[in-house]
């Protein structure tokens, strides 16, 4: 079976999408979006058959794709839980009190940073400055932004996923 | 043109170059890591940080073109201090282990920081360490060395066309890798080591083995295809210790093909013959070189004077030197003997070669990139000569369409336009398809078989005739698959008959370092040096095979890998009376056929000249003495020549055997011009005769593969690891192994005719059905002939 026929004729119309958005000799630009729609597709996480799938998709040597998707912390190359929560540690969210958030989720959630939950529910990741520094300290959480967190608000946004 | 100053000196530049390049071209020095003229421009290492007037902060200078009026000021306090800032941030992660480092004393990293580190780190944090990777066998990693440059990641993308190595993570966890554990395949890697400004990407053969300052730096030209790249040999003691490339922007630009560089490797193999050999009633003797000589001299006038000068045979390597060439054909045609040959793949030599070319290409290799179209006929230009290919590739990045007959579908580094993908016994009914869809009564179809003249255009062979009508410069390749093919003379017609009809041109991408030499030396049968007449034509290199002679001089070859009728060969030289081999290797083989061996200098122990498939004189001297009593070729000739009394052979230098040479050709240059459309037509009807019009039973297609074109290669440890050198033993379309039903676990034996040899097998998708792959297979048949095959061991 050849790599491609991983993805399915969703992820394929979605990558075309992309793919049409740049002139046809810079397939390559799609690669974003399509690791974006693969991981997905794929429970959150790519694996190297994925990525050789995109490659073969967009027509790029496997290492081209491996360089993007390492490259963003927004794709996973282990699998991950059910939900991701990135937080932010940098400069602006760390002034105003990121660390004790840090603190927080990882009690709360009894796993360090790159971790993922027993119940396989979250995965908890460190990440740099996400651009929404005027509402720090943030986090988001699978595509969602939650900004000026404090212990309680991170509880609330726990809860909803009970 | 415009004008800029650079530290008070005043230029005048072309508008659009990089300050870099400016300065480059004047002499003025700026420190850099990431640029490299021959690749892209990436600006990420600031190494090259430059005032410029008026700008608030310093500039890269290879990214920023010039201006009208610009002042570049490289010695200012604030360039100093930019670059000593970029300096101090590059060394933060470097190991700064230069005392363990194989880079030592050649670094540009360690160059720069003499000049602009500081003494002392203010970094006292951990550094980064990166895991080393294993890449193959060419290139060692010592990735923490790296500063992310990505001039080998752009070398692999840009020049080799295939992005092995990439920048995977980020910011701190940046490191260079190849896709999961992958291995670095390109036939170019090697240039990555020269790219890398620091020791992160090392010689794996070379590692350790000597520092920069003991090793001496000699010229010297390559010994393995019609390129003939520029090389420089490092010599330590009377030891070659590597080979890089010598910059020579007409031949190889500044970069090598892996073959090149590592089959210095085979210069101390165990296989070295030291010692002249002669053999007494059957027991091996080392012995001098005068009695040894004296044998040889002996036995071969025996033979002349009982059975005749013609029962006396020469087979010699294309890849020997043109003087070698030369000496070989004027002692053995002095004593009477017209049966020299240097074409030892060749299988079909109807059509004659008329007058030597003084060129196989009809253009340098430079030209080679402003051709718009082109058709590969027979040819895995890719593997077969990897910088001549690297001018193609070249081409289609300027939007050239690349055509490609062959009967593998071959992986180029290049998009191919259009692949006709063919049975390899119908190449010449695909190229009459082509030239009657170009033109349907072209003159040349009146001399072709009735087979041929047949033929209508399918719509593939339309596509190719329409994309190669619509160039303007047209260029046809005849690869080493139809040189070497049963019907190369048909293919030869054909394939100017398609260059007539688009007003292109002709090349031959002849084997061998010096085959365009071979020629114009007069290593062929049926034409003298400098294409003079003969009395009569002797045998051809196969002709010799089919009809044994009692004695054979061979010159640098093993039969069993480098003749196209391997088995018939050995059992010819098995049968006769009497065979000399000069050569720099033996072998067991060798020990079996041989009567005396003379032990013949390496490529970088002798003097001599290749003439490359652009037809230049490219000639170099020996760069260490000759291993043990080792002789250079030309002097072993001189002696045996004299020994036959031959006159005129008073040389004291290989110059004057090449100049002497050079006369003859300049003399009859006017006449020695075979262009395209001169093929003697007569003989094509003829070929009805051997053609197999049914294409029902399996047929044998043979390939040279990059790593085993001749002795050299073939003793390189380091090159016969290569994933490129796996490509061998047998490979079957997936077609026949279902017809045959094989079972992977067991060889297949093959044979053809009374020769027969069992071997492991595999699938190859690339072939079409009915074919029978096999690479340096010795002991078959006909490289393209006829072949059976079954499952099991022969008894
Ligand atoms: S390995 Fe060498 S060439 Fe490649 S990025 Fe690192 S320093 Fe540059
Ligand atoms: S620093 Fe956290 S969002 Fe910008
Ligand atoms: S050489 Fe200019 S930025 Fe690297």
């Amino acid at each position: 079976m050849a790599k491609i026929d991983l993805l399915s004729s969703e992820v394929r119309a979605e990558i075309d999408k992309w793919i049409a958005k740049y002139p046809a000799e810079k397939k390559r630009s799609a690669v974003v979006g399509a690791l974006t729609a693969v991981q997905d597709a794929h429970g959150g996480s790519l694996t190297p058959a994925l990525m050789e799938a995109v490659a073969e998709y967009l027509d790029l040597p496997p290492i081209a794709v491996l360089e993007v998707a390492s490259f963003y912390t927004l794709y996973d190359l282990k699998p991950v839980g059910q939900h991701k929560i990135y937080l932010c540690t940098n400069v602006s969210c760390m002034l105003c009190g990121s660390d004790q958030i840090a603190e927080h989720l990882k009690e709360r959630l009894g796993i360090g940073f790159g971790e993922t939950t027993a119940d396989g529910k979250f995965t908890l990741k460190e990440v740099e400055c996400l651009a929404a520094c005027a509402g720090a300290p943030m986090m988001q959480v699978d595509k969602t932004y939650h900004e000026n967190l404090t212990r309680e608000r991170v509880d609330d946004i726990l809860a909803e996923f009970d | 043109m415009i004008n800029i100053e650079i530290d008070g000196k005043k230029l005048s530049v072309e508008p659009g170059e990089m300050i870099i390049e400016v300065a480059d071209k004047a002499g003025i020095a700026i420190p850099r890591f990431c640029y490299h003229k021959k690749l892209s421009i990436a600006a990420n290492c600031r190494m090259c940080l430059v005032e410029v007037e008026n700008a608030p902060k310093p500039l890269p200078a290879c990214a920023t073109p010039v201006g009208e009026g610009m002042k570049v000021y490289t010695q200012s306090e604030k360039t100093i201090e930019a670059q000593k800032s970029v300096m101090e941030f590059l060394l933060i992660n470097h190991p700064l282990d230069c005392p363990i480092c194989d880079q030592g004393g050649e670094c540009e990293l360690q160059d720069v920081a003499m000049g602009y580190g500081e003494g002392v780190s203010r970094f006292t944090e951990g550094k980064r360490t990166v895991k080393d990777k294993d890449i193959g066998p060419l290139i060692a990693t010592e990735l923490t060395r790296c500063i992310h440059c990505t001039r080998c990641v752009r070398f692999g993308e840009e020049v080799a066309g295939i992005q092995e190595l990439g920048a995977v993570q980020r910011g701190e966890h940046m490191k260079i890798a190849t896709y999961i554990e992958g291995s670095v395949d390109s036939e170019l890697s090697g240039n990555v080591i020269d790219l890398c400004p620091v020791g992160a990407l090392t010689s794996k053969p070379f590692r350790f083995s000597a520092r920069a300052w003991e090793m001496q730096q000699r010229p010297t030209i390559a010994p393995h295809d019609g390129v003939g790249s520029h090389l420089y040999l490092h010599v330590m003691g009377n030891q070659v210790k590597r080979v890089v490339p010598r910059e020579a922007e007409a031949i190889n630009e500044t970069w090598i093909a892996d073959r090149d560089r590592y089959s210095y490797e085979s210069l101390h193999h165990a296989d070295r013959v030291t010692k002249p050999l002669v053999k007494q009633e059957g027991v091996w003797k080392e012995t001098d070189w005068s009695q040894a000589l004296e044998v040889v001299a002996k036995q071969l006038n025996i033979i002349a004077k009982n059975d005749g000068a013609d029962q006396i045979g020469c087979l010699a390597s294309p890849s020997a030197t043109l003087e070698e060439h030369y000496l070989l054909q004027k002692w053995l045609r002095a004593l009477g003997c017209q049966n020299i040959d240097h074409r030892l793949r060749k299988t079909d030599f109807r059509v004659k070669e008329q007058a030597p070319q003084s060129a196989a290409l009809p253009c340098e290799f430079t030209d080679v990139e402003y051709y718009d179209r082109f058709l590969l006929i027979g040819s895995y230009l890719r593997k077969d000569i990897p910088m001549l290919n690297h001018r193609v590739r070249k081409a289609v990045m300027l939007g050239a369409e690349v055509s490609v007959l062959n009967p593998v579908d071959y992986d180029f580094n290049f998009d191919v336009a259009h692949a006709l993908i063919s049975d390899v016994r119908l190449l010449s009914t695909q190229l009459a398809g082509i030239l009657k869809a170009l033109s349907a009564n072209a003159p040349l179809f009146s001399t072709l078989p009735d087979y041929l003249r047949q033929v209508s255009p399918d719509p593939a062979q339309q596509a190719v005739a329409d994309s190669l009508k619509a160039g303007e410069k047209v260029m046809l390749f005849l690869g080493s698959l139809a040189l070497h093919h049963p019907e190369a003379g048909l293919l030869k017609a054909l394939a100017e008959g398609i260059a007539k009809e688009t007003s292109g041109e002709l090349a031959f991408l002849h084997e061998g370092a010096n085959a365009v030499g071979a020629r114009l030396a007069g290593a062929m049968p049926h034409v003298g040096a400098a294409g003079s007449a003969l009395p009569t034509p002797g045998l051809d290199a196969a002709a010799m095979t089919h009809a044994p002679r009692k004695a054979y001089v061979l010159h640098q070859i093993e039969p069993e890998w480098d003749c196209a009728y391997s088995a018939q060969t050995l059992q010819a030289l098995e049968q006769a009376e009497f065979v000399v081999a000069l050569n720099t290797f033996q072998s067991d083989t060798m020990l079996d056929y041989a009567d005396v061996i003379l032990p013949a200098a390496a490529f970088t122990e002798t003097s001599g000249t290749y003439v490359n498939l652009a037809g230049h004189w490219q000639s170099f001297e020996g760069a260490v003495v000759p291993q043990g009593e080792a002789r250079p070729a030309w002097k072993i000739l001189r002696v045996l020549a004299n020994l036959h009394d031959v006159e005129g052979f008073d040389y004291t230098a290989s110059t004057e055997v090449r100049d002497e040479l050079k006369q003859q050709v300049e003399e009859s240059a006017a006449q020695s011009h075979e262009v395209a459309g001169q093929t003697d037509t007569s003989s094509l009807k003829s070929y009805s005769a051997s053609r197999d019009n049914t294409q029902q039973g399996l047929v044998r297609l043979t390939e040279t593969p990059l790593y085993r074109t001749d002795a050299f290669v073939r003793r390189s440890p380091a090159l016969q690891q290569t994933t490129d050198n796996q490509r061998t033993g047998v490979r079957v379309s997936r077609q026949v192994a279902e017809q045959y039903k094989l079972d992977p676990a067991h060889p297949v034996t093959l044979q053809q005719g009374d020769y027969s040899v069992s071997l492991p097998w595999q699938v190859d998708e690339a072939l079409p059905g009915n074919h029978v792959w096999t690479a340096g297979v010795a002991g078959l048949g006909a490289p393209f002939g006829a072949i059976e095959l079954t499952q099991g061991k022969v008894s």
